[in-house]
């Protein structure tokens, strides 16, 4: 069992050490080089759903579909990736900033909401990010100045409020839900793109019939909000969230306002979790408070432990595989949690830094481990 | 909004209201100890319960009081409960140790960051919580019901039943064993003195891996005894019951001051009555609601819990 156990661990080892060549490789080839890549690799993501690729697609659900849960769940990751990898707070009621987007477009976009006014999709949207950033806002303005543990078990029971508000609210029609939440619509398109929506085997691409079109959407916002996130990171903000992630106390000192970027990395991440919840609902044009469970919200915060807090990259391999390996093993599903939580104990032994690590994070840990006491 | 409702119902409310709260209490206790002395949220104890629920109805089921059977007679009633508490205690106890050694141990020698903690505790709360679902598929389980609420006297026009009166009592029992334990006995010392400075106790002579293992058999046997008296007022019983309860200990355990054992039966009984009247004034299904806006206004003004937090000046 040991020797098992510790052939596991070698392999890991190695594993790790050639993701970190490959990094390295990475950042020495030449700038044109790196951009040919990158720009190949995007226009691999976008053609996926034509490829059908053996082995990777799922026998039993639409793979389109699975590809834009997958992206939305990127979209996800990435936002709270701010919160948890690069501000260091531990938000375990992200799902309501997601469940507050997605019902802020159903309300306003919806014929059948009680509030009749019907924006229009594109309209909605923006709207709902706002929303969503506000009551981050609000959330956050008198709970940050508490203590990291209490932090958790507040935003748990925002994530929970917010779902029994749903359910219960005579604006969100409580269980019965909100149908027909608006879709992007031709209308919403400038002139001269309207020859996009219908290239897709000559049928509007966002239609109930048609995911393509979402899953195109929800990549492009993801890499359009992962390059934003990342300017973020490099810049005087997120040197700020790295500090108060380190050592609040510290980073106070040396003049951070710690409180103000705080909020910011809350609004940021409830930003982002407002506009992935606005796309998921979208495409699904049918909202209730069922899949708003604080389980889930949960399992996102594994997700990007797991794939590993503060590193883009790795925040995304976790929620690809979040969302993507029950699709693709559905003869599994009974035990499919269960594979999971015994998955999470042996890597937070094994690999506290997750599966693609921050680099900044690994020196923090091995920091810490030289400091274990000896008792 | 239904205030008056509330001002009529007063006293019956606040009755409901101890021995929900009671029973979060209890399971209070097991979140406080370990965050008292590790400074870490054990979010598996949820599922600690859990097991303890599921001992309860097998225990009752080998002695033969399964579905259907006859209500047995009063003194068969404190033996079922007895055994249940003793097989539940045992049950819940072993698993919290379990828990710690597989999932907080390795990553203690590691002084893994608290996150890292915490993750490795959500994966052994899903772990636990889906082997259960797995087993039960799924599937309720019901209990015939032990004991029959039969009206012993009124307070306040609040009629009190034998049974509310035995789940109050039963866990103020249980708290009082406890809080001396810790405040009087040897073992109890050791475990103040490692919440209060680890490296100064283990430089005293105290085993720090042994306090730490026995808080986690303290917690756990203590939602043991609070899984009993959940099965004895529900009779009903699930693979995800823990999770609803767990938080809303968890809450109570903050709301009292976290690490306090005074603070989790104060905060515990509390949480019981407050959600108890805002279940009165706004409806049934704002309850959990206002349990977590009372958390929120509590910890902004007192950012320590009612009574401050400190598991090693447990006594002043």
């Amino acid at each position: 069992m040991n020797a098992l156990l510790e052939s596991a661990r070698r392999a890991d080892e190695r594993r790790a050490k050639a993701a970190i060549g490959i990094r390295d490789r990475w950042s020495s080839l030449p700038r044109p080089w790196r951009i040919a890549v990158l720009i190949a690799f995007i226009a691999l993501l976008y053609s996926l759903p034509g490829l059908d690729i053996p082995l990777i697609t799922t026998p039993d659900t639409d793979f389109t579909s699975v590809l834009f849960l997958c992206a939305v769940y990127v979209l996800v990751a990435v936002g709270l990736n701010v919160v948890i990898g690069l501000a260091g707070l531990l938000d375990l009621g992200y799902i309501g900033f997601y469940a507050v987007g997605a019902y802020t477009v159903a309300i306003l976009g919806s014929p059948n909401s009680p509030v009749v006014v019907k924006y229009p999709w594109i309209v909605c949207v923006p709207i709902a990010i706002a929303v969503a950033m506000l009551s981050g806002v609000i959330l956050g303005w008198p709970t940050l100045r508490l203590r990291g543990d209490y932090l958790a078990i507040v935003t748990l029971g925002f994530g929970e409020i917010i779902r029994v508000f749903a359910l219960n609210s005579d604006i969100t029609n409580g269980n019965r839900g909100i149908n027909a939440v608006p879709t992007p619509s031709e209308a919403d398109w400038p002139s001269w793109m309207t020859w996009f929506p219908t290239i897709h085997e000559g049928r509007p691409v966002f239609s109930v019939s048609s995911v393509i079109g979402f899953y195109w959407l929800a990549l492009t916002v993801v890499i359009i909000c992962m390059l934003g996130v990342r300017r973020l990171e490099r810049s005087r903000v997120g040197r700020s969230w790295l500090a108060i992630r380190e050592d609040e106390e510290a980073a106070e000192l040396m003049g951070v306002p710690t409180f103000k970027y705080k909020l910011w990395a809350f609004a940021i991440g409830a930003a982002l979790g407002g506009l992935s919840g606005a796309l998921f609902f979208s495409k699904q044009t049918f909202i209730n408070a069922q899949g708003f469970d604080l389980f889930t919200s949960i399992l996102w915060v594994a997700a990007v432990v797991i794939g590993g807090a503060g590193n883009q990259l790795g925040v995304a391999v976790g929620a690809i595989l979040l969302a993507y390996l029950p699709e693709r093993f559905r003869e599994f599903t009974d035990y499919r949690l269960l594979i999971f939580g015994v998955a999470l104990i042996v890597m937070t032994i094994f690999r506290p830094q997750g599966l693609l690590p921050s680099r900044r994070r690994t020196v923090e840990l091995e920091d810490r481990a030289k400091e274990a006491p000896v008792a | 909004m239904n205030f008056q409702f509330v001002l009529d119902n007063l006293a019956a409310l606040t009755v409901t209201g101890l021995t929900q709260g009671s029973i979060y209490a209890l399971v209070a206790l097991g979140y406080t100890l370990v965050y008292g002395v590790l400074r870490l949220i054990n979010f598996a104890h949820s599922e600690v319960f859990m097991i303890g629920t599921f001992t309860t109805t097998i225990i009752w089921a080998a002695l033969g009081f399964g579905v259907g059977a006859a209500a047995p007679s009063t003194l068969g009633v404190l033996g079922l409960i007895l055994a249940a508490v003793l097989a539940a205690g045992a049950a819940s106890g072993a698993t919290a140790l379990v828990v710690e050694r597989v999932a907080y141990r390795p990553l203690r020698k590691r002084n893994a960051p608290p996150l890292i903690f915490l993750i490795s505790a959500i994966g052994a709360s899903v772990a636990l919580m889906e082997a259960a679902g797995a087993i039960t598929n799924r599937q309720p389980r019901g209990m015939p019901s032990l004991v029959f609420p039969k009206v012993q006297f009124s307070i306040f026009g609040a009629d009190v039943t034998n049974l509310q009166l035995g789940i109050i009592f039963s866990a103020l029992l249980m708290w009082v064993g406890l809080d001396t334990f810790i405040n009087r006995s040897r073992l109890g010392r050791g475990v103040r003195a490692v919440a209060q400075n680890p490296e100064v106790a283990a430089l005293m002579g105290v085993n720090k891996d042994r306090v730490i293992m026995l808080i986690f058999i303290l917690g756990g046997a203590m939602a043991g005894a609070a899984s009993v008296l959940y099965d004895v007022k529900v009779g009903l019983t699930t693979y995800s019951v823990g999770f609803l309860i767990g938080i809303k200990a968890f809450t109570a355990a903050v709301l009292g001051g976290i690490g306090n054992l005074r603070g989790a039966l104060l905060g515990g009984l509390l949480l019981g009555v407050v959600e108890n009247y805002g279940a009165g004034v706004f409806g049934n299904q704002w309850m959990d609601v206002v349990a977590f806006l009372v958390l929120v206004v509590v910890l902004l003004f007192r950012p320590n819990g009612l009574l401050g937090e400190s598991l090693g000046r447990a006594r002043a």
